[in-house]
């Protein structure tokens, strides 16, 4: 079985966003980039069904030469092998266009994603490129058992979830649950260095959205505190005061 | 050229989401001068499509064949996009729920259109097509363009205030060609927890963390919940020590809500959980430590122990409904 697994390179969880004077840019310097929390998921889950299924994993990724770091983490957890689209990752569709790209050429038994990048927060790409491939998708699974050319998922819906089935091909985006985290060991990070990654170049995609700006938060007002003995006043306080109940 | 606006249903039932969101479609409408048209997918009764009109949808496009009776979000979003072409729509909108955001990418694609997802207000259009959304979990807002001529935005629950706007909703059956590659996915069962505020379109929220020292504690955090009509949430830790389910679990890696109220008690304030609840309109927070940095984002703070605070709350959650009664 032959899975792929999409990683993304995100900021630090801990890390301040900081952006240029002129508000347009992310500001990288300082920041600690990791693998989206989530594709650490997904991936983990893939090397777990790659040993039961001798299997193997190709992870791929979006990006220019500085997401290689992430994309070395990602084989020391336990990828066999890796690309990189060499591109700055512009929007969900120009991302989803590349990977579908990649695997009309390079077929696979199973894709996985994380249900949302921590850094764009779309939920776009795993959905864009089921349907660029054709394929289903289940966007928030939490678990993922494969039976021969069938999988069984547990997808989280409004108050509760779904058990589902499908065959395989198909797309999977990662949520809480699907696996546990792995650490990578030193035999895993001492390998990882030799690993292949290999770099391919991007393909042409219609440019669909721009960037025209970043905003932050409004700070909040300072706090108002409450004494114990007053917090039966909380409710009509709030009332009064903000009018959202 | 139209607004099309998707709105679903939850067992035949509008929810309020759903009358938020032809609220929001039919504002965009009105700002960009062109008619609005909604479309509901499934089995739903004629009394509940008529509602549509209350919120200015004037034209209801009713999907409710056989097969899309169960929630299927690559058959919805074929049915969306043929709707979109037979409407020639401009926008299309959906709310960014866990089916929206199933199928709103898929849309997208098939219409050759620009998406905007998780949009939190009206789009600017005095020029272009500008949209807000959240970015880099909730620690910032992301202004974007759609360049394409066909845009789809998918809105975060509980962005845009209901707006009544009574019209007379002309209803018509709309049975697009269905092929049968968009039912690859089985549904085999669905659970649901019965009787409870769905997390992500809650408008009041209460939260709990470690501080609760264990599960066979919530049972005031859920009384105080249900006093209020309130969903209940948690921290990472909780829902990773099997204490409450995963899908309670609120944060960076959990779930982004935007509540009018978000209660918070016995739970610290790592970055991680504010960026998935920083953008909730009241935060309140209860904690023991003074020092805990939850309160340096609160609008209200009490310090103390969750065991005597939670109590008094729930008294007045009590007097406080007896009143508005
Ligand atoms: C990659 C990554 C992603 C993460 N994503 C998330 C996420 O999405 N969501 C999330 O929540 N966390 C997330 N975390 C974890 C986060 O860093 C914190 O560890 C977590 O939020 C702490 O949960 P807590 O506040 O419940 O527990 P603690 O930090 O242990 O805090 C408990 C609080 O309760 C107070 N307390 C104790 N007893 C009482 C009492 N009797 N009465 C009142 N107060 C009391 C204490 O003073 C303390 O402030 C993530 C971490 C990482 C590394
Ligand atoms: N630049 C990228 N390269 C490869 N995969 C990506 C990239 N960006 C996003 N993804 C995948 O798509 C998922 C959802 O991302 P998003 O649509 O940005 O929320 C992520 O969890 C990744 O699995």
């Amino acid at each position: 079985m032959k899975i792929l697994v999409c990683i993304s390179s995100v900021p630090d969880t801990t890390a301040k966003i900081n952006f240029t004077p002129d508000n347009k840019e992310f500001v990288a310097a300082g920041v600690t980039f990791i693998l989206n929390p989530y594709d650490e998921v997904a991936l983990s889950k893939a090397v777990d069904l790659a040993a039961q299924h001798n299997g193997t994993v190709t992870v791929i990724n979006v990006g220019d030469a500085t997401t290689e770091p992430v994309i070395r983490k990602a084989l020391a957890i336990g990828a066999n092998d890796a690309v990189r689209v060499n591109a700055v990752a512009r929007d969900s569709f120009f991302v989803a266009k590349q990977i579908s790209d990649y695997v009309s050429k390079n077929p696979f038994d199973l894709i996985l994603c994380g249900r949302e990048s921590s850094d764009h927060n779309g939920s776009s790409v795993p959905v864009m490129l089921a349907e660029l491939l054709g394929m289903p998708c289940v966007l928030f699974a939490k678990s993922l058992t494969i039976d021969g050319t069938t999988a069984t998922l547990d997808s989280e819906i409004e108050g509760g979830k779904e058990v589902l089935s499908v065959s395989l091909p198909f797309v999977a985006g990662g949520s809480e649950g699907m696996a546990e985290w792995k650490i990578p060991n030193m035999r895993g990070i001492m390998s990882a260095r030799t690993k292949p990654l290999t770099v391919v170049e991007a393909v042409e995609v219609a440019q669909k959205t721009r960037l025209v700006s970043f905003d932050k938060p409004a700070t909040r007002s300072a706090v108002k505190m409450i004494a114990v003995d007053d917090a039966g006043k909380l409710f009509e306080m709030i009332r009064e005061e903000k009018k959202i109940i | 050229m139209s607004v099309l606006v998707y709105i679903e249903n939850a067992d035949g039932k509008f929810r309020k989401s759903a009358f938020e969101i032809i609220s929001y479609a039919a504002a965009i409408a009105q700002q960009i001068n062109k008619p609005l048209v909604a479309l509901s997918i499934g089995k739903v009764g004629a009394d509940e499509l008529a509602k549509a009109g209350q919120y200015g949808a004037a034209k209801v496009l009713n999907a409710d064949a056989d097969q899309l009776s169960k929630s299927n979000p690559q058959a919805y979003a074929s049915v969306i996009a043929a709707a979109a072409k037979a409407e020639n729509a401009e926008v299309v909108v959906m709310s960014a729920s866990y089916n929206g955001k199933s199928v709103a990418p898929r849309v997208a694609v098939k219409l050759d259109a620009s998406l905007g997802e998780n949009v939190i207000s009206l789009p600017d259009t005095s020029s272009s097509f500008i949209v807000k959304k959240g970015a880099y979990s909730g620690k910032a807002y992301a202004m974007v363009e759609l360049l394409a001529p066909v845009k789809v935005l998918s809105m975060m629950p509980n962005s845009f205030k209901v707006v009544p706007n009574a019209v007379t909703a002309a209803v018509s059956s709309f049975q697009p060609a269905i092929d049968s590659k968009d039912f690859a996915v089985t549904v085999k069962e669905t659970v649901r927890a019965s009787g409870t505020i769905s997390l992500p379109e809650a408008e009041l929220v209460v939260s709990a963390g470690r501080g609760m020292k264990g599960p066979e504690n919530w049972g005031m955090i859920e009384e105080l919940a249900n006093l209020l009509g309130a969903a209940t949430a948690c921290s990472k830790p909780v829902s990773d020590a099997g204490w409450r389910p995963h899908s309670e679990h609120v944060g960076q890696t959990g779930i982004a809500i935007s509540p009018n109220l978000y209660l918070a008690v016995g739970i610290s304030g790592a970055i991680q959980h504010l960026a998935g609840v920083s953008s909730s309109k009241v935060i309140v927070v209860v904690n023991k430590d003074p020092e805990a940095p939850f309160f340096k984002a609160a609008d209200y703070g009490i310090v103390g122990d969750a065991f005597e605070v939670v109590p008094k709350l729930i008294e007045a959650a009590k007097a406080f409904k007896a009143s508005q009664n």
